[in-house]
């Protein structure tokens, strides 16, 4: 996500910080700095980086080596339920044992293979779906009038307002049997039984679509919003059609806004738990729901955690790659 | 087990609460301080905080939960701060056994005395010698079912009083359009079945576990949703026919329903073929902060009025005996709630199993809901 942004982000932070040093010229030139400026001119750079950096190390870093750490554990009925890597022998050896058989394990069996690709499925397809919805809107939010458009971001953001938890609640009220739509379409004598929405595929996407909507429209409008219109109106005054415009101007200039939508949707999507649980019919088995047992129902945290890193082994890896690949284009693009 | 309880019974809370009021509360006068207390949601009477404060000057932080997978997580990692916990017995069993709990000092709960000998033995099974845990109150697991929905699809000679609508495919095929629930955790339904197979409830064996999943596999097609907290709304709105659920929380759809007078009729019935019985614990974590609090709200929680008073209103049975006098009738004369010896026969209490069985177990119940 980072990197999707990353182009246009660092050349923001290179015009910022580069601002000071290119107009030397001002009031405080000659004057000595103190010992406090002469460290913030020295260190302050560092010292901006350092701190989002030290807030991943904490609440990034930290909790995935106690997991992966778990994850080579083995199950014992204790506090805390798993044994420990690390023990010190008589004569003062230190015995380390890592247990691999949790990730074996996970080959072994084809429930996790098979939750994980259908996770994935899961996630592409309401990622494109969101894509689908989201960028028409994003267009439109970006076109309109400026008093306009702080109202349709409100409206984007509104939902926000209410706990996720109750807005997937009201979609059980919607979809069920007896929820709105059903009641509607056969009091229109569209239908003469209810339709089965509830806790089938189709229910399970109108929740992660809803829900992550917004994740998808608002880096797109960011990006959209940004765009210069006079490149359309070059494209129109040479002759482009609107779609053609829109297929090699437009869409090609808000790709980082796709990526960066597509990411955020995309991400969470593939370990969502609470949406299949509620909405989702039993037989699409998510990979947040198999994390979920091992966790609970089997008290197996060895299990779970090796399932957990095997999770973001799995999407964190194409994602680099893909990042990379992107980066590289950026920067050919640039430089070409 | 009791996450959706809540007042069946309102008048009488009040007349308990004066008796509450009125009680000496012996053995607590060694504690104060406060008492952290962790408590399934909805499953104490109103006043029953605020009247133990008043009694002895312990301030009570009062906490709650509604699944007991969420309890054990905490007590496993260790540190919870909580001074009294309530988990369901099985779950209770193998955290004495992973050494959460601290034993019980009986001297400081003579209350101990008011509670039923034969139900203390059941639960001797899963807490050898009674040693760590109490009884707070007990339940069944058992069919939920919308009485009108599922005669008009069974016609009136269906078993109604049997597991057999459940596990017969040609009765439950019937059922799945109008939506049946079941218990989304693989210790109940599991047991039940091996019950139904007259085989031991808390088998091990690989071989009864096949045979589980050869009568239950045909009846999966017909299963609309498993969760364990779903079915009280779905059942009392008239969404669902059929769920297995946990006996207080089907009594709550059923008083919900007559409450919303939406026309849905709603029963509870523990099969004739026996069912799943289960007990809430009261335990003390090993490393509680104040365990002399602790024991005193044990001892409180076991005195006959204020037993009573919590019965009338989460409408659970309690298992004191000497609070029986002080039970509304419509509680104490209620077979769903206190069923009567014959039946009480029938039941077989839940017991835990070895890491490798309930692996196993989870691993059936995945394959059952999912198919792989």
């Amino acid at each position: 996500m980072t990197g999707a942004a990353g182009p246009e982000a660092r050349e923001q932070a290179e015009r910022t910080w580069a601002s000071p040093g290119a107009s030397p010229g001002g009031p405080d030139r000659d004057r000595p700095l103190t010992p406090i400026q002469r460290l913030v001119a020295r260190f302050g750079r560092g010292l901006v980086i350092a701190t989002p950096y030290g807030w991943l190390l904490l609440f990034f870093l930290l909790p995935f080596i106690i997991v992966l750490k778990i994850s080579f554990a083995e199950f014992r009925l204790g506090v805390p339920p798993y044994t420990p890597l690390v023990t010190w022998l008589e004569g003062g050896y230190l015995h380390l044992k890592l247990a691999l058989g949790n990730y074996l394990f996970l080959l072994d069996d084809p429930l996790y293979i098979t939750a994980y690709l259908t996770s994935l499925k899961v996630a592409l397809v309401s990622t494109v779906i969101a894509l689908l919805i989201g960028y028409p809107m994003a267009y439109a939010i970006a076109r309109s009038t400026p008093p306009w458009r702080s109202v349709f971001l409100l409206l984007v953001i509104l939902p926000f307002w209410t706990s996720f938890l109750i807005r997937v609640y009201a979609w059980i009220g919607i979809l069920k049997n007896n929820g709105l739509i059903n009641n509607a379409l056969m009091a229109l004598g569209v239908i003469d039984e209810p339709l089965p929405l509830l806790n089938t595929e189709v229910s399970l996407y109108v929740g992660i679509v809803y829900s992550y909507l917004p994740f998808m429209v608002l880096p797109l409008y960011a990006t959209l919003e940004k765009l210069d219109v006079s490149l359309l109106e070059a494209a129109a005054d040479l002759g482009s059609r609107p779609f053609k415009t829109f297929l090699t101007v437009t869409l090609p200039l808000s790709l980082p806004g796709i990526v960066a939508g597509s990411m955020l949707v995309f991400i969470p999507a593939v370990g969502e738990f609470v949406i299949p649980d509620l909405l989702g019919g039993a037989d699409t088995l998510m990979i947040g729901k198999v994390l979920w047992s091992e966790f609970f129902s089997n008290r197996d945290w060895p299990v779970a955690s090796a399932v957990a890193i095997a999770m973001l082994v799995f999407l964190v890896v194409p994602i680099v790659i893909f990042q990379h690949h992107q980066q590289q284009h950026a920067d050919r693009t640039e430089a070409g | 087990m009791a996450p959706y309880r809540t007042a069946l019974v309102g008048g009488p809370v009040v007349a308990g609460l004066a008796v509450a009021l009125s009680i000496g509360v012996s053995g607590a006068a060694a504690a104060e301080g406060t008492l952290h207390f962790y408590n399934w949601s909805d499953y104490i009477g109103e006043d029953t905080i605020p009247a133990f404060e008043a009694e002895t000057g312990i301030d009570v932080t009062y906490d709650v939960f509604d699944s007991n997978e969420v309890l054990e997580a905490k007590l496993l990692a260790g540190s919870t701060g909580y001074d009294l916990v309530v988990p369901t017995g099985i779950f209770m069993e193998r955290q004495v056994r992973a050494g959460v709990f601290q034993p019980l000092d009986k001297d400081k709960i003579p209350n101990l005395a008011n509670l039923n000998p034969q139900l203390m033995d059941y639960l001797a099974q899963l807490d050898p010698g009674n040693d760590h845990a109490v009884i707070y109150m007990w339940g069944t697991t058992g069919l939920g079912m919308n009485v009108d929905m599922v005669t008009e699809r069974l016609g009136a000679d269906a078993p109604l009083d049997s597991y057999e609508i459940l596990f017969n495919p040609e009765y439950l095929s019937k059922l799945a359009d109008c939506g049946v629930h079941v218990l989304d955790a693989p210790t109940e339904l599991i047991p039940i079945a091996l019950h139904y197979l007259d085989l031991d409830p808390n088998s091990e064996s690989r071989d009864d576990f096949a045979a589980v999943e050869q009568l239950i596999g045909p009846i999966r097609p017909h299963i609309t949703k498993f969760h364990s907290s779903e079915y009280v709304n779905a059942l009392a709105n008239g969404d669902i026919c059929l769920a297995l659920g946990w006996s207080g929380d089907v009594l709550q759809a059923a008083d919900r329903a007559a409450e919303a007078d939406n026309g849905v009729v709603v029963d509870y019935v523990i099969p004739k073929e026996g069912t799943l019985m289960w007990f809430d614990t009261l335990a003390v974590p090993a490393d509680a902060p104040n365990p002399d609090a602790a024991h005193a709200m044990i001892n409180y929680l076991l005195e006959p009025e204020v037993a009573a008073t919590i019965s009338n209103y989460v409408a659970y049975a309690s298992a004191n005996d000497a609070a029986k006098p002080f039970l509304d009738d419509e509680i104490l004369n209620d077979p769903r709630i206190y069923p009567p010896d014959d039946v009480l026969g029938r039941l077989f209490p839940d017991r835990a199993s070895s890491q490798t069985a309930d692996r196993m177990r989870t691993r059936l119940w995945n394959r059952f809901k999912t198919g792989i």
